[in-house]
């Protein structure tokens, strides 16, 4: 019979709503306040600490909604903003710096749809307030650091196996090692053969030198690395803020993007994540003098740095220990109640240090604080040019032989003690990174673009409805039942996909397609129009109508999507939203303009004998 | 039935392809000319920059704001209210000796500093000249594969002919759009390129239902001219057109109106497109591919080699 839907078809499109409207439902329950706990490396969230937050509020009279551990952290949930504020100080005090206490809006998803991972959509920055970093590291410099510690260790094993050499120094992205006489050669020759893997050997007996060439494989490990450590770093910087739901995220070959919803003071954010510093512990090269060098003799194999408190400072070359071996750091003060900052180092760290104090107990030991700027200029190849600011912070004496703990003492200030036991705690980086792009939006900002984008989306829906059924009638009202269909299928699919955010491009993508939505219905209703108007019954008027419509509509949408994948592979944050939102849209209203309201029309005039439509 | 406009009869729009045409063409050369001579303002999506929007109490005082700025060395900045008389746009371009990325945390210290009440950061924007660059290079290079993809798909779909006409249709709404946001100087940012697309999204879509149409004429009435076909096709069309359009105006009036500062521009650009691109589908995507000479034979089904059809029958 013409116009009668098959049962299965129409049981699909009462599933496919039915689902998307389940997951749309978690939008409509709203967020609780809440505060969350989470541990940071050296501890752990457990029913301890669960019990511990519990007994803090309890003692500050809060009566929390609810205290739970959700995956790595315990989520309290209050009742206000007042009680929310009031309850991290309160937790803050209660367990001191060893835990990360941060305010957060927490879904108040009932767990009957938790349960089957129903939750809201995520919002965009903004919508949500909060600052976007892009990132870029200095990849020259990770390049140069590695082959600074390939020099290194060329150096002290020649020494080991007794060859002698004249100089092994960098050469651009090259290591070069000048030998003695002919026999160190060869000797140097058969034992650096294969020894560094990721390196070429270019050998010239005519000059006895050697030449360790890093391979492009381990160039691109090298860079591989050196983003990947920013990430691991950036996060554990990002996890000092106390902010919750963090984004650290590699962008690109080497680029890396922050985002930190509702933190307002980006000054103190960025200080934090843009200052690069790294740690060096290198012995002061008493035998020679200071004064010397200034005036440009400086020694072979000894270098000049500024020292902090004035004057120079006069280092040995090799470095003890770098950055990366420690573990964490700590400030506080010494018997004397001067600040201090007590470092932690891993085995490898603890055993360097060993090995270098042992003969050196007595002898000075500086530390090098290296912090990387950006001079603002860019090089042939538009990179970034940074400029290393190497500062000697402390020179103490090794009163014994050091092991994995150990503290620097003589630091000017409270202040600065506990800023650099921060820097430290958040490991030092390989590589220095910049900040290229920033764009914060403040919470009235987010609230008002919400309310704005959500005020556009009614209007626009509610005069879409009106011309539909004034202009089409009955068949208008089937159209505007596939509208708002379509609008929660919309929201019901952004909800389940769990990368997609709804940005305020993404609200106006979904204004877009309320309006080009119809379009589909459009093109059926005239196509049904104008074969009533050939005097064709009405149930063959809607029969011929849909089916002409079809390629048309497919071939119209199809174009469309091709723009909105475009969008959607070179855009970026906020634009991506668009194209998902315009994207989503387009397949939705094709299953709702064809399939939804041929269901509703089957139902209503199928099969029946009719007259006249109402179209 | 209500009817926005009567399809009983052809309407000849062939016979206006030529005024259509001088229309366009002018339209378009002015556009480029104004692209050449007053450029695009370009937005700090693409040039980099400094943006820092404040909202005061009350209304704000621009000249003092100005003058803050200036005492402290900020002579180029820019300073205007942003949508209503509490809220204030500051613009900065780099300035020496100031760190790029610190400029707007100074701005803002130095704002609170010299103010009685408290000011709200409404946003901030930092971004790097070299991102800007980039940005703008990936916004052409956006449009122009749009542009191809849709080429292609349509020529593999329709026939070259149309395919040529549509694409030539979508670079005059590309181009007139542009034109109008260079003639106005309305800033031109990331949002306005997402909705050029968007543009370029709707007018193709209408493009495609009008050569749908002809096609289909084509083969349905085999006596009539190509000029009398098309006439026909995009008369045929032409109410679904106008509706499609008239609902995206709504909800895209909806958007400029209700939708807020951010996405003034972006509602500018798709109001705009949609707009010209309605009447580019009429006039310019069928004109072209008409006076490109395009005939029935042109659309028929490309006939399928029986398999064993050339073979010499077997003696």
């Amino acid at each position: 019979m013409l116009n009668k839907f098959p049962l299965w078809k129409n049981l699909l499109v009462i599933v496919v709503i039915a689902v998307a409207a389940l997951y749309a439902l978690p939008n409509l329950y709203g967020e609780d306040y809440a505060v969350q706990v989470s541990a940071t490396r050296t501890t752990s969230i457990d029913n301890t600490t669960l019990g511990q937050v519990e007994q803090a509020l309890q003692a500050a009279q809060i009566v929390p909604k609810s205290v739970v551990i959700e995956g790595d952290q315990v989520l309290v949930r209050v009742a206000n903003d007042t009680d929310q504020l009031q309850a991290r100080d309160t937790l803050m005090k209660a367990l001191g710096n060893q835990y990360v206490v941060a305010l957060n809006l927490a879904a108040a998803t009932p767990d009957w749809l938790a349960s089957i991972g129903a939750e809201p959509l995520k919002l965009g920055l903004d919508l949500r307030g909060g600052v976007h970093f892009l990132m870029e590291v200095d990849m020259a410099e990770a390049v140069r650091k590695i082959q600074d510690q390939l020099r290194d260790s060329v150096r002290s094993e020649l020494r080991e196996q007794r060859i002698r050499y004249t100089a092994v120094n960098r050469d651009g992205n090259d290591v070069i090692i000048s030998l003695r006489s002919a026999d160190d050669f060869s000797a140097a020759e058969s034992f650096l053969n294969n020894r560094y893997p990721g390196y070429d050997e270019i050998n010239d007996s005519d000059a006895n030198t050697i030449r360790l060439r890093m391979t492009e494989t381990k160039l691109r490990e090298t860079q591989d690395y050196a983003i990947s450590q920013n990430v691991t770093i950036l996060r554990n910087r990002v996890n000092e803020l106390g902010v919750a739901e963090p984004l650290v995220q590699r962008q690109g070959a080497e680029r890396i993007v922050v985002q930190l919803p509702g933190v307002q003071d980006t000054a103190r954010a960025k200080e934090i994540l843009g200052a690069t510093a790294t740690l060096e512990f290198r012995l002061l090269d008493s035998d020679n003098s200071v004064i010397e060098a200034e005036r440009g003799r400086v020694p072979f194999g000894s270098e000049l740095f500024p020292n902090r408190n004035g004057g120079n400072a006069l280092l040995k070359e090799d470095v003890i220990l770098t950055g990366d071996h420690i573990v964490n750091a700590t400030a506080g003060f010494d018997e004397y109640q001067r600040p201090q900052v007590s470092i932690s180092l891993d085995g490898a760290g603890g055993d360097k240090m060993s090995l270098a104090t042992r003969d050196n107990v007595g002898k000075p030991m500086a530390t090098l604080f290296i912090e990387y700027k950006a001079t603002g200029e860019r090089d042939a190849n538009g990179k970034l040019v940074f400029e290393p600011l190497s500062e000697v912070i402390n020179v103490a004496t090794i009163n014994s032989r050091l092991g994995s703990n150990f503290r620097i003492t003589g630091i000017s200030s409270q202040q600065e003690a506990q800023n650099l036991a921060l820097l430290l705690r958040a490991g030092a980086l390989i590589a220095p990174i910049q900040i290229v792009e920033e764009r914060t939006i403040g919470p009235s900002l987010g609230q008002e673009n919400i309310d704005m984008g959500m005020q556009a989306i009614v209007w626009g829906f509610v005069l879409v409805l009106v011309f539909m059924v004034v202009y089409y009638r009955k068949f208008g009202l089937v159209a505007n039942a596939a509208l708002a269909a379509n609008l929660v299928l919309i929201i019901g699919i952004m909800s389940m996909i769990p990368g997609a955010t709804l940005t305020l491009p993404g609200m106006a993508g979904i204004v877009l397609t309320v309006g080009m939505a119809v379009d589909a219905n459009v093109l059926i209703f005239e196509r049904i129009r104008e074969e009533i108007k050939a005097k064709r019954s009405p149930q063959q008027a809607i029969h011929h109508g849909y089916d002409s419509a079809l390629s048309t509509i497919a071939d119209a949408n199809i174009t469309t999507l091709i723009a909105a994948i475009i969008l959607f592979a070179v855009g970026t944050g906020p634009i991506k939203g668009f194209a998902v939102t315009l994207a989503i849209g387009i397949i939705t209203s094709m299953f709702t303009a064809i399939v939804g309201t041929r269901a509703i029309i089957n139902a209503i005039w199928g099969g029946k004998r009719i007259d006249k439509l109402s179209v | 039935m209500n009817e926005l406009i009567s399809t009983d009869r052809s309407i000849p729009f062939m016979r206006y392809r030529l005024p259509a045409m001088v229309l366009s063409i002018i339209l378009v050369l002015a556009s480029i000319t104004s692209l050449a001579v007053n450029k695009l303002n370009w937005g700090l999506d693409f040039t980099g920059g400094t943006v820092i929007e404040l909202g005061y109490q009350q209304n704000a005082d621009l000249g003092q704001i100005r003058s803050v700025l200036e005492q402290n060395g900020f002579n180029s900045a820019v300073v205007q209210n942003f949508g209503s008389q509490r809220d204030v746009l500051i613009r900065l371009d780099s300035i020496e000796g100031v760190k790029a990325q610190e400029l707007g945390d100074q701005v803002v210290a130095m704002m609170r500093a010299n103010s009685s009440e408290t000011i709200d950061l409404r946003r901030s924007e930092f971004v790097s000249a070299s991102v800007g660059a980039e940005l703008a290079e990936q916004g052409g290079l956006a449009l122009l594969t749009a542009l191809i993809c849709i080429l292609i798909y349509i020529a593999i779909r329709f026939e070259w002919r149309l395919a040529l006409g549509a694409v030539g249709a979508l670079a005059h709404d590309v181009i007139i759009t542009l034109g109008l946001f260079s003639v106005l100087q309305l800033e031109f940012d990331l949002t306005v390129l997402a909705a050029l697309l968007a543009v370029i999204g709707y007018s193709i879509n209408d493009t495609v239902v009008v050569c749908d149409r002809i096609r289909e004429n084509f083969l349905k009435f085999r006596k009539y001219s190509s000029e009398e076909v098309i006439d026909g096709a995009i008369t045929n069309t032409m109410s679904r057109t106008v509706i499609t359009s008239l609902t995206t105006i709504l909800v895209l009036l909806a958007l400029f109106f209700m939708g807020g500062q951010l996405i003034h521009g972006f509602a500018t650009a798709l109001l705009f497109g949609v707009f010209i691109g309605t009447y580019s589908s009429i006039f310019v995507a069928s004109s072209l591919a008409f006076m490109l000479g395009i005939s029935r034979e042109d659309l028929l089904p490309p006939e399928i080699d029986k398999e064993g059809e050339d073979l010499e029958p077997l003696p």
